[in-house]
């Protein structure tokens, strides 16, 4: 049997209705001290200041020299930095986990942005496959299109492409935003476990294939639906988040958002657990 | 004689989800737990319950709104309020100290602001393994 434990007196978490069933030997446990100073940081990044800017040119550097040149720059304080003749190179400001204002002048090739926690970077070019791959927190923009895998297994952020995207968007996300101003390719939101996907334009096949949890919007035409996505009713608290979200992203500010259709899972392929008792049990 | 005192009797709220007062899938039964997130994971904030810290920390990273706390809600670990964090893949237990509103917004603002502090603290789990582990 699973390690459930029951308990005959409501406390106070539970008389609030934040669970409903307790569950031990799981997880972690870590304890908070309250009293922690105020710090916005991440311990041991940079003191950077937006204001101090500076240009980087790339053309004859390969991408870890120019990523490594990144980092030095914010050591030394540079909060606003322009890099120009990126020339589509592969793996481009990746693993940033600063505050930071990037701003690419060009394209960018594939695994652009990877493993990012903070940063906000604009690319005035096209991003190819997988931009901004487990992008954990910051804010991405894209001026023009981007390739496959775009937001693939995104955590958290905001990823902006104002053009189109390619196939499986936001394949296997687990928390976060995408929103994209034109159209999206097929199996967008594939195996998705949280975060949301908004849609302006149409969408292909498959939307939402396998998807767990999470949510997809979608202002224009969908291909097909995939296994396990449904409509669900659009309120008004949905509503308000979009609108606010597109003026964040700065496109599709005078965008109808009461005729977006929403799409979530509809948990019929809820059928796991990572306790697997009697499976386990089975083999012993 | 004096009136009987009569019982009051407590009616018991149906909690969704929870095992044994809803239809649970065949899997559930067998296992004997619920399957799925201890909260609603699609719960969007509610901005007008933005805490003064947490203004003040969009302000200092630049962001136009909560971005990555977007997806961070109130859950429970032990029968306590805990927040998870993503970085120490653990659940942060919520002193008893912290009085808590009866509002999963409210509650959610709280559990924003204490995991930033929790998270940018030089105390998190994550900076020992920094400092042994570090390459460049």
């Amino acid at each position: 049997m699973a390690n459930l434990k029951t308990v005959s007196k409501k406390s106070k978490a539970q008389s609030m209705g934040m669970h409903t069933e307790v569950l031990t030997g799981r997880t972690q446990q870590k304890f908070f001290n309250p009293d922690e100073a105020e710090n916005f940081y991440y311990f041991g990044t940079y003191d950077v200041d937006f204001n101090k800017r500076t240009e980087l040119d790339v053309k004859d550097m390969t991408a870890p020299e120019a990523n490594k040149e990144i980092d030095n720059l914010m050591s030394q304080g540079y909060g606003t930095i322009v890099i120009k003749n990126p020339q589509g190179k592969h793996s481009l400001g990746v693993g940033i986990l600063n505050k930071l204002n990037l701003i690419f002048e060009g394209s960018l090739g594939y695994f652009g942005m990877g493993s990012c926690d903070g940063p906000i970077v604009r690319i005035n070019g096209r991003v190819g496959w997988s931009c901004a791959e487990n992008l954990m927190a910051g804010k991405v923009v894209i001026e023009k299109n981007a390739g496959s895998c775009f937001g693939a297994a995104i955590r958290g952020g905001d990823l902006i492409c104002k053009g189109s995207v390619g196939a499986r968007t936001g394949i296997d996300m687990k928390g976060g935003t995408i929103i994209i101003g034109g159209d999206a390719g097929a199996f967008t939101g594939f195996m998705m476990q949280r975060g949301r996907i908004i849609i302006l334009g149409d969408v292909g096949i498959n939307l939402g294939d396998s998807m767990y949890d999470g949510t997809i919007f979608v202002g224009g035409e969908i291909g097909s639906y995939g296994s396990d996505a449904v409509d669900a009713e659009l309120t008004k608290s949905d509503q308000d988040w979009l609108k606010r979200k597109l003026k964040v992203a700065e496109i599709g500010e005078n965008f109808d958002v009461s005729k977006m259709k929403k799409i979530v899972a509809g948990k019929k392929l809820w059928n796991y657990d990572n306790l697997e008792p009697t499976e386990k049990k089975g083999a012993i | 004689m004096p009136k009987k005192k009569s019982k009051k009797v407590s009616k018991t709220k149906e909690i969704k989800g929870q095992l044994g007062k809803k239809k649970e899938t065949a899997r559930e039964k067998m296992i004997g737990q619920s399957i799925g997130y201890r909260y609603d994971v699609n719960l969007l904030p509610d901005y007008s319950k933005l805490t003064p810290f947490l203004k003040k920390y969009i302000e200092a990273m630049g962001w136009d709104d909560l971005n990555w706390l977007e997806d961070v809600h109130m859950g429970y670990e032990e029968d306590r309020a805990a927040v998870f964090c993503r970085n120490a893949n653990g659940w942060v237990t919520i002193p008893k100290s912290i009085k808590l509103p009866n509002n999963q917004q409210d509650r959610d603002m709280i559990a924003r602001e204490l995991l930033v502090k929790f998270q940018m603290s030089p105390k998190h789990p994550l900076v020992d393994l920094k400092k042994a582990y570090l390459k460049f």
